[in-house]
C-alpha cells in the first residue's frame, strides 16, 4: 500500500485540526512544521497510526536560522515508513533564548545519540533526555559550534596572514 | 623512475655498493679506537630509531609507501616499527589531530621513555592545515614538543625520509646531558610535563 502525501496531510488534519501545521512539499517529500509543544504528540500519532506507521527515525538534527526572530532553531526529524517506503520530514522551531524541546528517546531509542549530537552542535536542550551531554566535541567546549553566531575559523590564531589567504 | 622533485633532482653518485655508518672522530691505532661516549651512543641511536606511527589520515598512507619496498625507510635503520610507545624512540604524528585526539597524542608521548623525539608529518599535524575549525588541533606542538616538521599536504615519501634523516642528525649530535638540562626541563614544563 503506497502512502500518498495527500493522505498523510488529511490524516493529520483529521487528528489535530486544520490550523496546526504548515505543509510543504519539495522534491516529492512532505515537510510538516508544528509547534514545538506538539512534537511528541505528532510523533506518537505518526508512529501508532495503523495506516501511517512512521516507525523508523532516519535522522534527527538541528538547523540555525539566525534571522528568524523567535524561532531561530529548528529540530528536524526524518521519518520513514518502512512498509510502504515513504519518507517525511517533521520540523519544530524553538527560540534561541529558550531552546527546549521534548525528547523523542521514549519513542525512538535511536534518538538518544542523535539528540546528544544536536545538543552538542546547536545547544538544543532535550527535556527528559536520559543523558544529555556532548557526544562528539571535547567536553571542555563552552559553545555550540554549528550555531551561526560563532565564526568557523579559530579567532585566536595569530599566524594566519589574511593577505596570504586572498582575503586581505 | 620517480617524478623529479627537489629530493631527487640532485644526483648523488653511489660511492660504495654497501654504505656503512661513518666512523665518528677519534683516535685509532693497532687494536684500539678512542672517541667520546656521546659520539658512540649517538651513532648507535641514530641508526636504530624505532618509529611509532601515529597515523590518522592521508599522511599515514604516504608513510605506508615510505615503509614499502620502493622507498624503504628500513635502509636508514628504522626497520622495526613499534606499536607500543614504551619501546619506541620516535613518535611520528601523521595526519589531522582533532581536539579530542589531543590528549591521546599527549598520553602516547608521556608513555614513551626518554630519550624520545617527535616528528610532525604534514600540514595538519604541523599547523592544523586546511582545517582551521573548531574541532581540529592547530598543530600538535600545542600538546607535545616537536623536533622536526615535514611540510606537505600530504608530503611525498621522500619528504618523510628527509624528515627522518633530520631527526637522525638531531639524535646523532645530541649531547647526553641534554635531557637533564634546565632548558629541556623548562621546555617540558611549558607543556605541563614534569
Amino acid at each position: 500500500m503506497a502512502l500518498s502525501n495527500e493522505y498523510i496531510i488529511q490524516r493529520l488534519k483529521e487528528k489535530f485540526g486544520e490550523e496546526l501545521f504548515t505543509f510543504q512539499e519539495s522534491y516529492g517529500m512532505l515537510e510538516l512544521v508544528a509547534p514545538k509543544e506538539m512534537n511528541l504528540k505528532v510523533l506518537n500519532f505518526l508512529y501508532d497510526d495503523a495506516q501511517l506507521q512512521f516507525r523508523f527515525l532516519t535522522d534527527l538534527t538541528g538547523v540555525h536560522y539566525p534571522n528568524r526572530t523567535g524561532e531561530e532553531l529548528a529540530v528536524v526529524y526524518h521519518l520513514h515508513n518502512l512498509q510502504s517506503n515513504c519518507r517525511i520530514r517533521f520540523k519544530v522551531h524553538t527560540s534561541v533564548d529558550q531552546p527546549e524541546v521534548y525528547t523523542a528517546t521514549g519513542l525512538f531509542s535511536a534518538a538518544n545519540w542523535m539528540e546528544r549530537e544536536t545538543y552538542d552542535f546547536f545547544g538544543i536542550q532535550f527535556v527528559g533526555h536520559p543523558n544529555l551531554k556532548r557526544i562528539l566535541n571535547v567536553d571542555e567546549m563552552d559553545y555550540f559550534p554549528l550555531r551561526k553566531e560563532f565564526p568557523l575559523e579559530d579567532q585566536t590564531r595569530i599566524d594566519k596572514d589574511d593577505e596570504m589567504f586572498g582575503r586581505g | 623512475m620517480s617524478r623529479p622533485v627537489s629530493y631527487n633532482l640532485i644526483q648523488k653518485p653511489l660511492e660504495k655498493d654497501i654504505s656503512v655508518a661513518p666512523l665518528p672522530d677519534g683516535h685509532q691505532g693497532e687494536g684500539f679506537f678512542a672517541t667520546s661516549l656521546d659520539a658512540v651512543i649517538g651513532l648507535a641511536r641514530k641508526n636504530s630509531i624505532w618509529p611509532l606511527p601515529f597515523a590518522t589520515s592521508c599522511c599515514g598512507i604516504e608513510f605506508m609507501a615510505t615503509m614499502g619496498s620502493h622507498y624503504d625507510l628500513a635502509r636508514f635503520g628504522s626497520e622495526r616499527v613499534g606499536f607500543s610507545p614504551r619501546q619506541c624512540d620516535l613518535l611520528m604524528v601523521m595526519g589531522t589531530i582533532a581536539k579530542k585526539m589531543g590528549p591521546v597524542v599527549r598520553q602516547v608521548y608521556l608513555q614513551m621513555a626518554e630519550p624520545r623525539w617527535v616528528i610532525a608529518v604534514g600540514a595538519c599535524a604541523s599547523s592544523g592545515g586546511i582545517f582551521d575549525t573548531y574541532s581540529v588541533l592547530q598543530g600538535i606542538d600545542q600538546v607535545v614538543p616537536v623536533d622536526v616538521y615535514v611540510p606537505g599536504c600530504p608530503p611525498r615519501p621522500e619528504a618523510i625520509i628527509d624528515g627522518v634523516l633530520r631527526i637522525q642528525d638531531l639524535v646523532g649530535k645530541e649531547s647526553l646531558r641534554r635531557r637533564n638540562s634546565e632548558q629541556y626541563k623548562a621546555l617540558l614544563n611549558s607543556y605541563g610535563i614534569q
